[in-house]
């Protein structure tokens, strides 16, 4: 078994125990990321979908799905990371011949893992509330939309690391992610679809990010006609642009960080 | 070659500095003052491979910004540093398999999980097959006295039982140099005991290189044969303790139990007196005049107990820095 293999399965298990222990908090995290929903409600009584060319279950089914995206694709790196280095706790993370920034994936991943059943129990409340609503993707919607999901998280995280090595200088950088926050939402298609958008906005949007985080993800899981390869090569050049960034602000931070409470 | 190679180590801070109330923020928030604090001056030493050293100063004298240095968490601001024969600042994987860091108040094993969890992830960490972890741990925590305590969450643990197993995770990948910060901090004297012989029976065991910060004196005098004393920055004495004792206390306390109450006068010209309470008489005297002064004691007063001893380490160090943090201010008024 390769170091790689038995590190991650390690981390994976030792993690998603941890986050078995806050199971409470991770349900009303879980009630927390509605928003989508109540986009669902909020369109579906207005009919602007329809002026956008969207179908009552085209708009049901995106912001379903856009939901199930947001659950997964939920990043909460810098609060951790910016709590750890303010209290000390970074340092023999540092000291392991492991970047902490494994550790921190590990436990988004097992934080994901224990969210499932109060997605599912969400999702189920939501098909008994409205008869009709909920729809079995197929399987290749669910593959794709699964990947796209993935894909999706991993640009969040990326993205948000580029955010947190900020805290190397600044020792209160969340707030610059509240601030991401603003962009994200309105721009990822969490409020709206994207094909709604005026065309202006929509191009501005498509030359950021966000629409691949949530947009594109939702629009394959809910099985709308979209350009696969086009969404899946967007999300790997911005990956492919973040990375390096990331990787050389991680490593500049580091000759400045001064281990403070440890 | 040596384990811990310093020359002229040092380490500059850049802190802000803000005038308290309203205007003090507003001034603060417009025109930001920096002010350069030397943490660590230009110190340099060596220690040998299976040394144990310990490091003591009294707090912000620079020493946990030192163990910072040596185990690679901050970068130096001048001076050459090789730990292990790396460079620590330059964080290589082969440097940090060699090194462990142990600080008293801060914890590396996972909170709410039980020890065995954390202690799996550094196996895995540290590429340790899962058979010689399983045997590392046996062997860790027999000479720890640790059992049934690593399968409960580390937060029901007492506080001796959690810094044996910190002890344990952070000895797991074998470390040939340990930094330990403060590792008996707020044990009673039955854990410091166990952890101070733990860390001696470690060491012979090993061959490994210890450099212990602690102000409990006890862990200084029961494992380090060597001491580093820092005081601001500055490297004050490398060598024994017993060097350095005599080096701080040209005196010798000598203790008298009196069959009878005498004067405080009556005691002139045998010493200092220290305290003098009813039959109890503390002096100290000279060193080059004990044998004489003793005899003399003898023979002037029926004295029911008497011990020699130097004084109190602690109370040398303290009035070494007392002495020093005056003159410095005193050199320091216009």
């Amino acid at each position: 078994m390769s170091r790689a293999w038995r590190v991650a399965r390690a981390l994976l298990g030792s993690q998603y125990a941890l986050m078995l222990e806050y199971r409470a908090e991770i349900a009303l995290w879980a009630l927390s990321g509605v928003l989508p929903l109540i986009m669902l409600g909020v369109w579906s009584g207005s009919g602007a979908g329809a002026a956008a060319g969207l179908s009552p279950q085209q708009l049901s089914h995106y912001f379903l799905a856009a939901f199930v995206v947001r659950q997964f694709t939920v990043v909460w790196l810098i609060h951790v990371f910016e709590e750890d280095a303010l209290q000390g706790r970074l340092s023999p993370l540092l000291l392991q011949p492991l970047s902490p920034l494994w550790r921190y994936l590990a436990a988004h991943f097992s934080e994901q893992g224990t969210r499932v059943p109060f997605v599912l129990l969400m999702l189920l409340l939501v098909g008994l509330a409205a008869p009709g609503v909920l729809w079995w993707p197929s399987a290749g919607a669910l593959l794709l939309g699964g990947l796209a999901i993935l894909a999706a998280f991993l640009l969040r995280f990326l993205l948000q690391v580029i955010v947190t090595t900020l805290c190397f200088w600044s020792e209160r950088a969340a707030a610059l992610d509240r601030l991401l926050l603003i962009p994200y939402l309105f721009l990822s298609g969490l409020v709206a679809p994207l094909d709604t958008f005026p065309p202006a906005v929509r191009r501005l949007a498509l030359a950021t990010p966000f629409p691949w985080m949530v947009d594109f993800p939702a629009r394959l899981l809910a099985g709308e006609p979209v350009n696969g390869a086009l969404g899946f090569g967007a999300m790997a050049a911005w990956c492919l642009l973040l990375w390096p960034i990331a990787h050389l602000l991680w490593r500049a931070g580091l000759r400045r960080y001064s281990a403070m409470g440890a | 070659m040596s384990t811990i190679h310093a020359r002229d180590l040092a380490k500059t801070y850049r802190i802000s500095e803000k005038q308290p109330g309203l205007a003090g923020t507003l001034r603060h928030l417009v025109n930001r003052c920096h002010r350069d604090v030397v943490a660590v001056d230009r110190i340099s030493f060596t220690i040998e491979p299976g040394e144990m050293v310990g490091f003591l100063g009294p707090n912000g004298a620079g020493k946990t910004t030192t163990l910072k240095m040596l185990t690679g968490l901050i970068h130096p601001s001048a001076g050459e540093l090789e730990v292990a024969g790396h460079q620590p600042w330059r964080r290589q994987a082969a440097f940090l398999r060699q090194i462990t860091l142990v600080m008293g108040n801060r914890q590396q094993l996972i909170w709410d999980l039980p020890a065995l969890d954390s202690l799996r992830v550094n196996a895995a960490v540290y590429g340790i097959d899962e058979r010689e972890a399983q045997r590392r741990i046996g062997e860790l925590a027999d000479m720890l006295e640790l059992g049934p305590e690593l399968q409960r969450p580390l937060r029901k643990l007492s506080l001796g039982q959690r810094m044996k197993a910190e002890l344990l995770a952070a000895l797991l990948h074998r470390p040939a140099v340990l930094f330990l910060d403060e590792p008996t901090l707020g044990l009673d004297v039955n854990a410091q005991a166990r952890v101070r012989d733990f860390l001696a029976d470690y060491n012979r065991r090993t061959g490994a290189t210890v450099l212990l910060t602690s102000h409990d004196m006890g862990d200084i005098t029961a494992l380090c044969p060597r001491v580093l004393l820092i005081h601001q920055g500055q490297l004050f004495h490398d060598g024994s303790l017993a060097r350095l004792t005599q080096r701080l206390a040209p005196c010798r306390q000598v203790r008298l139990e009196l069959e009878q109450l005498q004067p405080a006068e009556a005691f002139a010209g045998f010493g200092t007196i220290e305290s003098h309470q009813g039959h109890q008489v503390r002096l100290l005297v000279p060193r080059a005049q004990l044998t004489e002064r003793v005899a003399a004691l003898l023979e002037r007063f029926a004295v029911v107990d008497l011990e020699v001893s130097d004084p109190p380490i602690e109370e040398l160090i303290g009035g070494l820095f007392r002495q020093r943090g005056e003159a410095s201010a005193a050199a320091a008024e216009p």
